[in-house]
């Protein structure tokens, strides 16, 4: 009986600490993640952010993502009105043709139709009318270069007037007039012109009429012409995006095999069992640190110095960083291999080039391919970081788009094809690593 | 006797299986050199158009490789008195980088749990919705981190927090499928064991699948924040906060702030350095105490 007490005693003592430690543990990790959040929560500022956050901004960038305009613009100096897709000249309705809600009765004579009542009359002598239905008409006119308008104190808030200036936004579209034009914007939902511009001939043309119907354009056959016209658009630049997106992929293929191509041999230079001089392989090793720790972001600035913006640049940072990486990843697998098969392959008299290439390559081949395929998707999307740094591809094209920030229907069109383009390398990656070496996924977070 | 009887009886079918084999042989040779003469072309071709597309090119450029460098370096040598006060001054910078990484990890890391558990077999609370969180967690893995740091920018305005939602974004959808790949082999007989005490969905992920797993979590954890330094510093670069943006300032400004580029590279350096080695250190202490 003592005996069992004796040894129970600290046995207890033992566990009761366990206990207690663990007890401890449990409350003490969320209390030091939830005292590491507030921190970050008080250096960043989360509540001044809160305060400048553009809730504008964020209805504009949600909006215009998925809609588009049409302007129709007054010219007050020089007199005449123009119709143009989201104000641009790629998009301007030709002379004497006008969208359907227009009707241009004379020269300085037009009603715009914003539908659900809302309509705005453009009037001779820099005059507008806007009527809007449960307020009544907005009379406005430029006289000697200010805005005079029947407006009365005080005002909605949706109106914003002053002598130089007056706009006027409702939900059926916008009003503005300044000194040089008066502009009406009509919203819409879609991408406009998406497949052709508005100088296409095959504007407006279904698809089965362009692939089935009579010849639209007398001097082309339909469908060679209406792919020309669809690669060309000038406003959505199909051509360019699809260049951008080849540029990136490109980026990320070089990038990715010019760098598994080059560690291979470090690697065999690095492992232990390889290489059996001290010095070679501490130079080695000492090389992969330092191009990995110096990080892709530099190689890029140092890079873009001696070649220039553009992809070669950016297949070169990802190359030289990966370098480092696929080395370290390739000498631990060869540190791992089996030295039994290089026995066996030795003990038919091979000589060393053959015992690597029958005894070593067939063991790492997998690992490594599995590793480089890997890479090849985590590289895609480092390219369009480090295209957006280098000017290249279309992390360019992105950065530029939202830079203007006006064509938030490109930004989502871009994001659509970066994550497509990205999901397609990921799957792809996936079904060679399967074809060429069945199954395994490797561990790697990159 | 045997093997001569054998050979002896049937000479046909062995020579039958040799010239198949040598066959087969031939034909995976003649596979093996194509597809290098593929790749080899691809490779080639690739670097050609990459060339080309370049402003400067490869052949025209990669002796002046080494020009900048030598220039930041002798700038910095010729200012070397200033350089530790550079490093104090940056070292703000570079702390707020490593912030937005951890945080970002951490942010990232409770979502690709709560992801992870959710699109596991065996543990899902809704066994149904498991493709519906597997896609989630694919697209979320599918978007770059400078995608949504621009976006946010725009609407946030510069600074870290753009930097922060747009890497924990991406990280949670990463850590989510190597967690979901973990908890997969996780055993159930825990969980099963909380059901019948009447435990609910997330005491029996807490108590039952958590402890099974959370080496292997906090390992994964501690690579992704090792990449997430790397990505809060680029991002730096493009708009967001910390040592990449003050990189950019400094390099904007030419010659003669090359001292401050100088001070910048060597903490970034040692900073990647650093949390390289240290995480490697636990990660094998984790892996190994299993």
């Amino acid at each position: 009986m003592s005996d069992a007490t004796v040894t129970l005693a600290p046995a207890k003592r033992s566990v009761s600490a366990l206990f207690r430690r663990k007890r401890q543990m449990a409350f003490a990790v969320p209390a030091i993640v939830l005292a590491y959040l507030l921190y970050i929560a008080v250096t960043f500022d989360f509540a001044g952010i809160a305060k400048r956050a553009s809730l504008e901004n964020a209805g504009i960038l949600a909006s215009d993502s998925w809609s588009y305009k049409v302007h129709v613009t007054r010219d007050n100096r020089r007199g005449g009105t123009s119709y143009a897709i989201e104000g641009e000249r790629k998009g301007t309705y030709a002379d004497g043709t006008h969208p359907a809600w227009v009707d241009p009765r004379g020269a300085e004579d037009v009603v715009i139709d914003l539908e659900d009542g809302y309509i705005v009359h453009f009037l001779p002598d820099n005059a507008a009318l806007f009527y809007i239905p449960d307020y009544g008409r907005i009379e406005a006119q430029l006289v000697d270069g200010s805005i005079k308008t029947n407006l009365q104190a005080p005002l909605p808030d949706w109106i914003n007037l002053s002598d130089q200036r007056m706009t006027v936004t409702t939900e059926a579209g916008r009003m503005t007039m300044t000194r040089s034009r008066t502009e009406v914007y009509r919203y819409f939902a879609g991408w406009e012109l998406f497949w052709f511009t508005l100088d296409s001939p095959y504007h407006g043309h279904s698809f089965a009429q362009i692939l089935f119907g009579d010849r639209i354009d007398p001097d082309r056959g339909n469908i060679s012409g209406a792919l020309s016209d669809f690669w060309n658009n000038g406003m959505w630049r199909h051509k360019d995006v699809a260049w951008a997106i080849g540029e990136t992929i490109l980026m990320a293929f070089l990038g990715t095999f010019g760098a598994a191509i080059i560690a291979l041999p470090l690697a065999f230079m690095a492992a232990r069992n390889f290489s059996p001089v001290w010095l070679v392989r501490g130079a080695a090793r000492r090389l992969f640190d330092f191009v990995r720790g110096v990080d892709a972001l530099i190689w890029t600035v140092v890079l873009a110095r001696a070649f220039g913006p553009g992809p070669l640049t950016g297949a070169l940072a990802i190359l030289i960083t990966d370098t480092g990486t696929f080395g370290k990843i390739f000498s631990e697998a060869l540190e791992n291999v089996d030295e039994k098969q290089i026995e066996g392959v030795s003990s038919t008299g091979a000589k060393p080039m053959q015992r690597y290439r029958f005894g070593v390559i067939p063991q790492v081949v997998p690992v490594l391919l599995a590793q480089v395929l890997y890479f090849l998707e985590s590289n895609t999307r480092s390219a369009t970081v480090i295209g957006a740094i280098t000017g290249g591809g279309i992390g360019l094209m992105l950065t530029q788009a939202i830079q203007t920030q006006k064509d938030w229907e490109e930004v989502a069109y871009y994001i659509v094809l970066i994550v497509g383009v990205v999901m397609l390398m990921d799957w792809f990656s996936g079904w060679l690593r399967a074809r060429l070496i069945g199954g395994k996924d490797p561990r790697a977070g990159a | 006797m045997t093997g001569s009887a054998l050979t002896g009886s049937n000479p046909t079918r062995s020579d039958h299986i040799s010239a198949t084999y040598v066959v087969q042989v031939r034909r995976r040779r003649m596979y093996g050199g194509l597809t290098l003469a593929l790749f080899t072309l691809l490779m080639v071709s690739g670097f050609v158009v990459a060339d080309g597309r370049n402003a400067g090119g490869f052949w025209a450029g990669w002796h002046q490789m080494l020009d900048f460098p030598a220039d930041v370096l002798s700038e910095a040598w010729e200012k070397r008195a200033n350089l530790p006060a550079l490093l104090v001054k940056f070292f703000p910078a570079l702390v707020e980088t490593i912030n937005i990484a951890a945080a970002s990890t951490l942010i990232g890391a409770m979502a690709g749990l709560v992801l992870a558990l959710l699109s596991t077999r065996g543990l899902a609370k809704w066994p149904a919705l498991i493709p519906v969180f597997r896609r989630i967690m694919d697209v979320m893995r599918a978007v770059p981190e400078i995608v949504i740091a621009l976006v946010l920018i725009f609407i946030l305005g510069g600074g870290p927090v753009p930097a922060m939602i747009a890497i924990a974004f991406h990280t949670a959808g990463a850590l989510g499928k190597l967690y979901s790949e973990v908890a997969e082999n996780a055993d159930l007989k825990p969980v099963e064991g909380l059901g019948s005490t009447g435990a609910r969905w997330i005491q029996r992920m807490w108590l039952g699948v958590l402890p099974q797993v959370a080496p292997n979590f906090l390992s994964y954890s501690l690579l992704r924040f090792e990449i997430n330094i790397r990505a809060s510093a680029i991002l730096g670069f493009v708009g967001a906060g910390g040592i990449g943006s003050e990189l950019r300032h400094a390099m904007s400004w030419g010659p003669g702030r090359f001292d401050e580029a100088a001070a910048i590279f060597v903490l970034l350096f040692g900073a990647i350095v650093f949390f390289d080695q240290l995480s490697s250190r636990y990660r094998n202490k984790m892996i190994e105490g299993q």
